[in-house]
């Protein structure tokens, strides 16, 4: 096995190069560009095969994918933030049509303002889509969790589409070593697609997107998706079960990073995880009995492995790199449905942090640690915090002051 | 852990001097994490890398909030505040400034707490965003100050970064970069790892409530016309074009109409006049000006020395 240092974004071609796929329909946007820049270098240069096709926006480009995906090919695609919701009508169009491919997300902050640092609700907006979710905190994670992803998405089981985040610069932009598996072991993993009933032939007319004009269909279809996405679960366990066998690295539905005799827990997805399983290190060797989870597949959602490993903690801190505006953290609303009205759970607080690729440094996380486990002394929850100080307020308001914030104020008429 | 801080501008090579000091760790064994940060993305702008290495696998992630080195390419960034050369400079610091000062006028200039070293500024050249090599020459010199990177790996780094820019650079590059690295051999292992952290006491963050504000206030919107005069892109300028009044014909129009940013203004008697202050010397006026009135003058020499 070959171990590179290669950023998130190069990691994500890999994995597509990898699996062998056949189409990929491409559209460029920032952070993501260089995964769609490197395929179609190495397609134009030989190096695999494949077609490489630059369609006039993400809406066709995800039209494009979900249709051939529909002829019994395997396709690959890449997009970020404001390209993935231009696509979200057709995404879950395409979810519908159940023909699996996968599509490689690169989070970025939505609009407006707009930003081209990351947080998680581009991907969140697409939760509901039936597209399932695989969320990467690492750049090894990401060239693994395509190869997963084609094997979750093509499980006869599922036959959903698959999409796997990573990251804007901290992992598309960020180079860290990778292990590039020997081809020859992906196909042992990854055999090629075997599209079953999925196909389109001359002569053998199909037809998607078809018209259903009452409730009882609909609903069939619907939840035909829904236990679909459910079989998820235990086709996921499989695949990784079998990953680690073959290449001996554990990518567990949810990560638990030194939680087995913890009292206290992070909770967190996306490459920030990182930085408090760093947190939890310096706690430990503070004398602290704490740990992180951190769920990597978001959809469908693991509340079995979340109830089996809260059981028995005291308080929990839960970290949204998102907000879900008039409510809150997704994460924490997410968690809390999964462990209501289970024995033994601990208490949740709910932090929003990392809004648009804003830091969370270590005393942050000591901050959060500190209030969690004092609230579940307590046994009760303070109101949800966002991680923002004085000083970047103050910057605010600096930005406020150039775009004349103040004239507005006075012809408001608040001051003579 | 090793946390390393390249400051340069925009195509003065620090994403690859990034690159290359990664990989040279890569290839001595340890685990690395690198990558650029650019603002703007523009020639000239400030822009920084940073490289993480250590024997472990690391867990940190983004910027470098306490650097163990900073690495200054292009000393007329130092005391430039967006440029963020100083965020987090402490006692345990140690700075390598490319320039022609010595090390104590920096150290006093910038009031730094810590250690101080030079390397020699190569040879002055006119435009500052093309310095050449100096993306490897900090590397060259980054490499030597860890004291745990062999010139061989360093080499080794070189070939794989730039091999692909064909064997004239890749030469003028690696001669740069073993000669900055020889540069520093007294100073070898100058750099040393910050003990881990132990959260056994912390400052608490200063976290506020922020209160709600009408929507006149707190939407994203821009109220007043012109509020970008108040962004001094002037900064980003490395080469500045200057006037030849004796050569200018006073058309009226030509480089005024030319310039992106609307920088140039013409008074009433048909003399064109830069705005210096938002000039990002992009250098269309003076490839548009008929009677070639226009000249470039490098920016550092302009403002009096530097280095």
């Amino acid at each position: 096995m070959n171990r590179v240092l290669i950023t998130g974004n190069l990691a994500a071609a890999w994995g597509a190069r990898l699996a062998d796929i056949d189409y990929c329909p491409a559209f460029p946007i920032t952070p993501q560009t260089e995964i769609i820049e490197t395929l179609a270098a190495w397609i134009d240069k030989g190096e695999m095969p494949g077609r490489l096709v630059t369609l006039e926006s993400e809406h066709a480009m995800v039209t494009a994918a979900g249709a051939a995906a529909a002829t019994g090919v395997r396709v690959f695609s890449a997009t970020s933030s404001q390209g993935l919701l231009y696509a979200l009508e057709m995404l879950y169009t395409v979810a519908g049509w159940r023909a699996p491919f996968v599509l490689v997300n690169v989070s970025r902050g939505l609009s407006a303002p707009i930003t081209l640092e990351p947080d998680h609700n581009d991907i969140l907006a697409a939760r509901d889509s039936g597209f399932l979710q695989i969320h990467c905190a690492t750049c090894q994670e990401v060239l693994d969790s395509v190869l997963m992803a084609y094997r979750l998405g093509e499980d006869p089981a599922v036959r959903l589409p698959v999409l796997v985040n990573l990251d804007g610069f901290y992992l598309s932009f960020t180079r860290e070593p990778v292990a590039i598996p020997d081809p020859a072991v992906v196909r042992e993993f990854l055999p090629p697609f075997d599209p079953g009933t999925i196909r389109f032939r001359a002569s053998a007319p199909e037809s998607q997107a078809v018209a259903v004009l009452s409730g009882g269909p609909y609903s069939y279809f619907r939840y035909e998706m829904h236990l679909a996405a459910r079989n998820g679960l235990a086709a996921y366990d499989r695949i990784a079960a079998e990953l680690e066998a073959r290449f001996g690295r554990a990518w567990p539905a949810v990560e638990a990073y030194r939680c087995e005799d913890a009292e206290l827990l992070f909770v967190m997805m996306g490459s920030f995880a990182t930085k408090a399983k760093a947190a939890v290190d310096s706690l430990r060797a503070a004398g602290w009995r704490i740990g992180l989870l951190r769920p990597r597949l978001l959809r469908p959602f693991p509340e079995a492995a979340f109830r089996r490993w809260m059981a028995g903690k005291r308080g929990a801190a839960v970290i949204d790199q998102n907000i879900s505006l008039g409510s809150g953290g997704v994460l924490y609303t997410e968690v809390t449905a999964a462990i209501h009205g289970q024995p033994a759970m601990p208490l949740l607080t709910s932090f929003i942090g990392g809004l648009g690729g804003r830091d969370i440094p270590p005393e942050e996380f000591f901050e959060m640690a500190r209030i969690a486990r004092d609230a579940a002394e307590r046994g009760q929850a303070p109101p949800p915090r966002l991680l923002y100080t004085a000083d970047e307020l103050r910057e605010t308001r600096k930005l406020q002051v150039l775009a004349k914030v103040e004239r507005a104020r006075l012809s408001g008429g608040e001051q003579p | 852990m090793y946390r390393i801080r390249f400051h340069g501008r925009g195509g003065q090579g620090m994403k690859t001097a990034g690159r290359i000091l990664g990989t040279a760790f890569f290839r001595e064994g340890y685990e690395v994490q690198d990558a650029p940060r650019y603002g703007a993305e523009r020639r000239g702008a400030p822009i920084f890398a940073f490289v993480r290495a250590d024997k472990n696998p690391i867990l940190e992630r983004g910027i470098i909030r306490r650097p163990d080195l900073a690495v200054v390419a292009d000393d007329t960034l130092a005391p430039v505040p967006a440029a963020g050369v100083l965020a987090g400079v402490d006692a345990h610091t140690l700075m390598l400034i490319n320039t022609h000062e010595a090390a104590e006028t920096w150290r006093q200039r910038l009031a730094l707490p810590g250690r101080v070293l030079v390397l020699p500024a190569s040879a002055e050249v006119e435009d500052r965003a093309a310095l050449p090599q100096v993306g490897a020459a900090c590397a060259g010199a980054a490499a030597r100050l860890v004291g745990v990177i062999g010139r061989d790996a360093l080499e080794r780094a070189i070939r794989q970064e730039l091999g692909h820019l064909g064997e004239a650079v890749l030469a003028d590059n690696l001669a740069v970069a073993l000669h900055a690295f020889d540069l520093m051999a007294d100073e070898a292992g100058s750099l040393t790892e910050r003990p881990p952290q132990i959260a056994d006491a912390w400052q608490p963050p200063d976290w506020i409530e922020i209160p709600f504000e009408g929507a006149d206030i707190s939407a994203p919107a821009i109220h007043g016309a012109l509020t970008s005069e108040l962004m001094q892109t002037g900064l980003w300028r490395t080469l500045r074009p200057v006037i030849d009044r004796d050569r200018c014909n006073r058309c009226w129009w030509v480089c005024s109409t030319f310039c992106p940013d609307s920088a140039i203004r013409v008074d009433g008697e048909g003399n064109p006049h830069i705005d210096y202050d938002h000039c990002k010397g992009c250098l269309v006026c003076l490839a548009q000006c008929p009677p070639h009135a226009i000249r470039a003058v490098p920016e550092h020499s302009e403002q009096g020395g530097g280095a």
